[in-house]
């Protein structure tokens, strides 16, 4: 990390010649720069601030250990297996809330969307007094089949998936709306069931819609704190992803603390550049 | 086993404000050309017959079987219904190449991949499309996706073949060579095809009957020189406000099938229609010493007031229809029976490939 951050006036010069052209009659007044350049340091510092009180020298040690990679281990099993549920039950949920109509259509799209806005903890005791093992399905899952959910990592999913969901249906929902229903016609015409319609025409053009909400519900998944902790608990090897793993750490060895966080900026960044060179062709 | 009518339909939808009542009938191997304005229900009836449009009264029987009937509450579905369709913008899947475009309908019909590739594989080299079957789309120019558009509709073999405006998305050079060739395929298809457009000519060259809708009704209906000889409104008479004559061009002179030629000034060769305006017809007591090499010796019919000019319709060797001025009318003493010499400047003519 350069110690020497660019002042003002010397990026200037090198940009001017490229954008001068361009945005020459923009001139940006001080009162929307000033408060720009907070916002900008308010989301960058942190992050570089994690970057220079990395233990760097004890790093090798502190991500070789079992912990470590079995946080990390379940953590992407976990997002993957919640992003894979998701689309399972997400893309058709989507669909219908797209391309039918129905009494109270509006209505549910809202509860659909309502776990954006929820706090992640109020969905872990939801899920707890639903599936928990005195919850409404969940005593009926115990004693019918013997399946307990909670503080289990199929819990961990459940409560990945419960807060990730939206944001795939979001996505496709979108990605729907912007199809042309009128190949779904066209394929009904050449003898095209509904299924094979959307199966053979609208999924392949709603691809890009697909994994641009698959990667976002899976980083969202990767990242759940309040709803895995509070429904799945804290079982290291078992239902501890990375998050939990961080906050614990934090009360005993900060240094490891910031070792797994590294590790979670670098999928972090993964993904989003991934996301970027995939799904979103940015001007 | 041939029924009378291959298609027999009474189309009959209620959508608030508007109201389609339009019957239609046609025999197996004819074109019917739905032709009217904007806004007439065009439309709506090619939805009604491909199935994706549900009828509020009437009934669809196509080869005798009926595949619609709101009394019985019997509604076949669009993917059940052997009828293929042209739409108005193709609606090529992006994602397939051309190859499986027109594999797609095989199949939904059962066929497995490499079946339905090897099926649709002719249709596309028989619409001159051989070197384009792995070109997506988007690579295609707008007369290649027709085509596209045309084989997969045509290689479910459907027994009702519908085209929806299928030249409107063309440019105007393209639209002449796709129009001639759209005409061959429709000659060579031996089922029923009913086409909606809203440009006369098209409908004139592709169609062997016409059905003229206005508001949802049926206000003509005829073969296209019909049409255009008697026009029944407004609407259709400067909708077809043309003499059209089909034969055999050889350079500048188009041959018709009774031997009468016809000077253009447009050159070519092979099958070819030949077209003028009413108003391009010159009127004459005496013989033409003009440079007009197109004259005939022609009967008035008939004559009618046709807004502020005087349509005066014409027998004999060329049929024709001729607009005149009301003096000049005048000065000619035309009356039915009179006997007049008729002029064309070929310049005043327009040949095209049939």
């Amino acid at each position: 990390m350069s110690p020497a951050p660019p002042t003002a006036a010397a990026p200037d010069t090198a940009v001017s010649s490229r954008t001068r052209a361009r945005r020459r009659s923009a001139r940006i007044p001080y009162a929307l720069l000033l408060p720009a350049l907070l916002g900008l340091a308010f989301l960058v510092l942190p992050l570089a601030g994690l970057l220079v009180r990395a233990p760097w020298s004890s790093l090798p040690g502190q991500l070789s250990s079992t912990e470590v990679w079995e946080a990390l281990r379940l953590s992407l099993i976990c997002a993957t297996a919640a992003t894979g549920l998701s689309l399972l039950v997400g893309v058709p949920l989507a669909w219908l809330l797209a391309r039918t109509d129905f009494p109270g259509r509006r209505f549910i799209r809202a509860l659909v969307t309502l776990p954006l806005v929820l706090p992640p903890v109020v969905g872990g005791v939801a899920l707890l007094l639903v599936l928990g093992r005195n919850g409404i399905i969940g005593r009926w899952l115990d004693s019918a089949f013997g399946i307990t959910l909670p503080f289990h990592t199929s819990g961990v999913v459940l409560a990945e998936a419960f807060v990730a969901m939206p944001f795939l249906v979001i996505s496709v929902e979108g990605a729907l709306r912007a199809a042309d229903p009128r190949y779904e016609e066209a394929a009904a015409t050449l003898g095209a069931s509904r299924l094979t319609a959307f199966r053979r025409v609208t999924l392949p053009l709603i691809a890009p819609g697909i994994g641009a909400g698959a990667v976002l519900a899976w980083a969202r998944a990767l990242g759940e704190f309040g709803a895995t902790i509070t429904f799945a608990g804290n079982f290291p090897g078992q239902t501890q992803t990375m998050p939990l793993a961080v906050y614990l750490a934090m009360e005993s060895d900060p240094e490891a603390a910031i070792a797994l966080s590294l590790v979670l900026l670098a999928v972090s960044i993964t993904v989003l550049a991934g996301l970027r060179d995939r799904w979103m062709s940015t001007p | 086993m041939t029924p009378p009518h291959a298609l027999d339909a009474h189309l009959r939808i209620d959508r608030g404000t508007f109201r389609l009542d339009l019957p239609l009938t046609a025999a197996p191997g004819e074109v019917v050309a739905l032709l009217g304005p904007n806004g007439a229900g065009k439309s709506t009836a090619l939805r009604a017959l491909a199935g994706l449009l549900p009828l509020t009264e009437g009934h669809l029987h196509l080869d005798g079987t009926a595949l619609e009937d709101p009394a019985t509450g019997l509604h076949t579905p669009a993917e059940s219904r052997p009828v293929g369709v042209v739409f108005q913008d193709y609606l090529l899947f992006p994602h397939l190449s051309a190859l499986d475009n027109v594999a797609f309908g095989l199949r939904c019909r059962g066929a497995d991949k490499k079946t339905s590739r090897a099926q649709a594989r002719p249709w596309l080299e028989r619409l001159g499309l051989a070197e384009y079957t792995e070109s997506k789309p988007r690579a295609l120019s707008g007369g290649q996706a027709q085509r596209v558009a045309l084989a997969r509709a045509l290689a479910v073999r459907p027994r009702l073949l519908l085209l929806d405006e299928p030249l409107a998305a063309l440019d105007a050079r393209t639209r002449l060579e796709v129009r001639a060739q759209l005409r061959r395929h429709l000659a060579e298809f031996e089922a029923v095809a009913v086409l909606v457009t809203h440009d006369p000519l098209d409908a004139m060259v592709l169609a062997d009957r016409l059905v003229v809708i206005e508001g949802g009704q049926v206000v003509q209906t005829g073969t296209p020189s019909e049409i255009a000889r008697h026009p029944r409104t407004d609407y259709i008479a400067r909708l077809v406000g043309l003499n059209l004559y089909q034969g055999t061009a050889d350079g500048h002179t188009v041959t018709l099938a009774d031997g009468q030629k016809l000077a253009t000034t447009d050159e070519l060769t092979g099958p070819a229609f030949v077209a003028f305006p009413p108003a391009a017809v010159a009127l004459h007591r005496t013989r033409p010493e003009s440079s007009a090499r197109n004259a005939w010796q022609l009967e008035v019919a008939g004559l009618d007031l046709h807004g502020d000019q005087i349509r005066v319709d014409l027998t004999g060797e060329l049929p024709l229809t001729a607009d005149l001025t009301p003096a000049a009318a005048a000065e000619l003493d035309l009356a039915p029976g009179t006997m007049v010499w008729a002029s064309v400047k070929a310049a005043q003519t327009r040949a095209y490939p049939a």
